[in-house]
């Protein structure tokens, strides 16, 4: 009786894992192999494409997948610490405002992040931060849901007389924070730093928007445009290929090192890692 | 003087602790939305030929712009497109989610630490990457179903026509958010006492009806929720139709309700009716969110 549920759960993993299954022979077929060799046959350009990746216009490919990093790993440890500090405040202290604050916090989770894109853009342009890394950052760190499990974490995992007795030893209200409630939230603060890497990392209308110099682009717009030009000049499209693949690759061995800080529960917004 | 019996938290610390994020949520969120709407009751007057210092004006538009946009042809069919490819979508995804977390469940079931980690792996993998190789694997050139058609000497399938793009869209989706659904559902389930199924058991419930009669009606909540997630992504779709539609016809620059946005503002700098367009999505994901969180708040699981 148990074959017939197994065989389930590794037919939906054989569907998820066929297009990567499928990006990894591809990319190591020429321009011309990938319309014309049958699809799960092993061409023999992978070195070659590697090494146009690489000197498409002086290394333009390496300059995405750095933004991205920068966007996504700059943006999200901001995006944790300020939810950090943030949540805690909500779950530890009473104060005037507090709840009119969380609410406008639990509003900011329902309102899609996309239609402040357009608007953002307009303000910022305004500014003159257009086309530039803070166009993108800026609205990357503030994130209620992230404020809003750091909360529900805090609550959950920094007791209350713990804090009570820091502060009868005589620590000010910011060491309280640093040194022992800090290491206590790290965990959720974890998962939240992964969630905001992902969506930074996913995020394709914001820079979209935002930016216009290729060279600021992350790797996902940079590959879209990659896609894009494949119409006119279809060498690009092996090109899009193999760097789809080598932009993948660094959030697979994210995403498994880390895979054990993925136990999502949205019901109690709690996050057990 | 000494800090010792000190009782109560002080007054100060908690808004020097929140100040950060306000300033930005102000920024961020509250600013956009408040000029938005204000962008959504103007219009630029013209004059003459539009040119020099002070040929244009913004006039106050009233609701024009608000008329105009529920009224436009183009956003209604969009939104009727964004509806038959979330009616494909979000069951499609929900149910399968449902099945993996289900089987996860039983511990008789082999493969599971596996299984697990495979289905949820294109979480990992941005939007605009997961159309690029799907958008390969519907392209007749490539596509691996249609090599074999054509060895079989059958007709192929169009994956990109008309029709077939609701299909190839959803199923992009599906691919990448059923992974993660299946582990909310999953970790919904496991926080349910064992001995509710034990209890089933002695009952003489087969593992199919504890599923049925146990399982999915405490997963309720967990389901209204994820389908509410997975609701509002649906309306936001944009960068899978942005990035498929240069390997298609099928797939106009104002697909989805948010492209048409992007059209407005960018390509035709009409920021007026965008904004007036953007407004009405908001309201419409913002009265479609308190719904289903009612829904959910009457089934006893959010609080």
């Amino acid at each position: 009786m148990k074959r017939v549920p197994t065989a389930v759960l590794l037919l939906g993993a054989a569907y998820c894992l066929f297009p990567v299954a499928w990006v990894l022979v591809a990319a190591t077929k020429s321009s011309g192999e990938l319309f014309s060799t049958s699809t799960f046959s092993l061409g023999g350009a992978l070195l070659d494409n590697l090494g146009e990746l690489v000197a498409y216009r002086d290394g333009l490919f390496w300059t995405w997948l750095a933004n991205s990093a920068l966007y996504a790993g700059v943006g999200a440890l901001l995006s944790a610490a300020l939810s950090g500090v943030t949540g805690y405040a909500l779950a530890k202290y009473e104060f005037r405002g507090k709840a009119v604050l969380f609410n406008a916090l639990i509003a900011g989770v329902l309102v899609p992040g996309v239609v402040l894109a357009v608007p953002q853009y307009l303000l910022l342009s305004e500014v003159g931060l257009t086309d530039g890394y803070l166009s993108v950052l800026i609205p990357s760190v503030v994130s209620p849901y992230g404020i809003y499990l750091a909360r529900i974490y805090a609550a959950a995992s920094v007791p209350d007389e713990v804090v009570e007795a820091a502060r009868t030893d005589g620590a000010g209200e910011g060491r309280v924070f640093g040194s022992i409630a800090l290491p206590m939230m790290l965990p959720g603060l974890v998962t939240v730093f992964l969630f905001q890497f992902v969506s930074i990392w996913n995020n394709f209308l914001l820079p979209f928007i935002m930016l216009g110099d290729d060279t600021k682009f992350p790797v996902t717009l940079g590959l879209y445009t990659l896609l894009n030009q494949g119409n006119t000049v279809p060498a690009l499209y092996s090109l899009a290929v193999t760097g789809s693949l080598v932009s993948v690759v660094p959030l697979i061995a994210l995403f498994l090192t880390l895979q054990r800080y993925w136990r999502i529960d949205l019901l109690s917004g709690a996050v057990k890692a | 003087m000494p800090r010792t019996g000190r009782r109560t938290a002080p007054t100060a610390a908690p808004y020097v602790f929140v100040a950060p994020a306000v300033v930005l949520f102000l920024l961020v969120f509250a600013l956009p939305i408040g000029y938005t709407v204000h962008t959504s009751l103007f219009r630029t007057e013209v004059r003459g030929l539009g040119l020099g210092r002070g040929s244009r004006s913004e006039v106050f538009a009233g609701l024009d712009n608000y008329v105009r946009a529920l009224t436009d042809p183009e956003l209604g069919a969009g939104a009727l497109r964004v509806l038959g490819y979330g009616a494909l979508l979000v069951p499609a995804m929900l149910g399968l989610a449902l099945v993996f977390a289900l089987l996860l469940d039983e511990e008789r079931v082999r493969a599971r630490g596996f299984s697990r980690i495979a289905i949820f792996l294109p979480y990992a993998i941005p939007g605009v990457i997961a159309t690029l190789l799907w958008g390969f694997l519907y392209l007749p050139a490539t596509s691996p179903l249609n090599q074999l058609l054509r060895e079989l000497s059958l007709p192929g399938v169009d994956f990109l026509s008309p029709t077939g793009i609701y299909f190839a869209l959803a199923n992009i989706a599906v691919w990448g958010g059923v992974g993660y659904n299946m582990v909310v559902l999953h970790t919904a389930l496991r926080s349910i006492p064992r001995e509710l199924y034990e209890a089933a058991r002695i009952d003489g419930c087969s593992p199919w009806q504890v599923a049925l009669r146990v399982k999915i009606p405490l997963l309720a909540p967990a389901l209204v929720l994820t389908g509410l997630f997975s609701v509002i992504a649906t309306l936001q779709v944009f960068a899978e139709p942005t990035t498929l539609a240069p390997l298609t016809n099928s797939l106009s620059r104002t697909w989805s309700p948010l492209m048409k946005v992007y059209q407005d503002a960018f390509a035709r700098g009409d920021t007026h009716s965008a904004a007036a367009t953007s407004a009405v999505i908001a309201a419409v994901m913002f009265l479609i969110s308190f719904g289903l969180l009612r829904v959910t708040r009457r089934f006893g699981g959010l609080r």
